[in-house]
């Protein structure tokens, strides 16, 4: 029998977002059944146009090309640079962009769960979300969790 | 290294994508072919062994030229 990867997704960041898409597209790849669940701010990971970014504001350990002090990182434009930054070495470096793992893993079979309440707390609405995302609550993911091999909250 | 069938270069591509495109790649196929995968990504060298042992692909031959990782993997049985 296949075995099993439930993962929750909650964060809606650039380096957020690729943990779960990631490794739910290996998964699939080494022939598991493999489902993400996302929640609060992961549901963003789901829209059809995706906008992501990171910020280095209260991520000490974020890589910069200089020592940006926190006060500046407030600026406007920090986050854009550093989103474009992160995006130009991600591309660089030969590495998958979200959303072409993202499309991955819809090809190869990965069940994309929106949770039901989070979406209606945010007012999200399912037709902005690519196609063929299901959607469900916390009994839902338990009953795959429960079954699962590996279960992983990012 | 040893004879193949289909040829997947991913120099210059990361993990997880050298992984993907052997999956791809084998998913076309038949059981006995052989895949000649090509990576630059050194991570390469533990993830195809790993995805060969899950998958029921053997991996017949894995060797370094130029900078270079080449696999050989037998696409099993076991697999669609």
């Amino acid at each position: 029998m296949a075995k099993k990867m439930a993962i929750i997704a909650s964060k809606g960041t650039l380096d957020g977002a690729y943990p779960p898409f990631l490794l739910a597209s290996t998964a699939a790849a080494l022939g598991f059944e493999a489902k993400i669940f996302f929640t609060f701010y992961g549901l963003q990971l789901l829209n059809k146009e995706l906008n992501l970014k990171v910020s280095p504001l209260g991520n000490p350990a974020m890589p910069m090309p200089v020592t940006v002090p926190s006060i500046i990182q407030v600026l406007p434009g920090l986050e854009w640079f550093a989103t474009w930054m992160m995006k130009r070495k991600l591309k660089k470096k030969g590495v998958a962009s979200v959303e072409e793992l993202r499309e991955i893993c819809i090809e190869s079979g990965v069940e994309l769960i929106a949770c039901q309440m989070t979406v209606d707390l945010f007012d999200f609405k399912h037709e902005n979300f690519v196609d063929g995302i299901s959607s469900g609550g916390a009994a839902t993911f338990l009953e795959f969790a429960s079954e699962a091999d590996i279960t992983l909250y990012i | 290294m040893s004879e193949f069938d289909v040829e997947i270069d991913s120099s210059g591509l990361n993990c997880p994508l050298p992984v993907l495109k052997a999956r791809k790649a084998l998913a076309d196929m038949a059981a006995g072919q052989k895949l000649h995968l090509i990576a630059t990504d050194r991570g390469a060298n533990k993830d195809i062994p790993a995805f060969c042992k899950m998958t029921g692909n053997p991996l017949v031959d894995s060797s370094e030229a130029d900078g270079k990782l080449h696999f050989i993997i037998e696409k099993g049985d076991a697999n669609g």
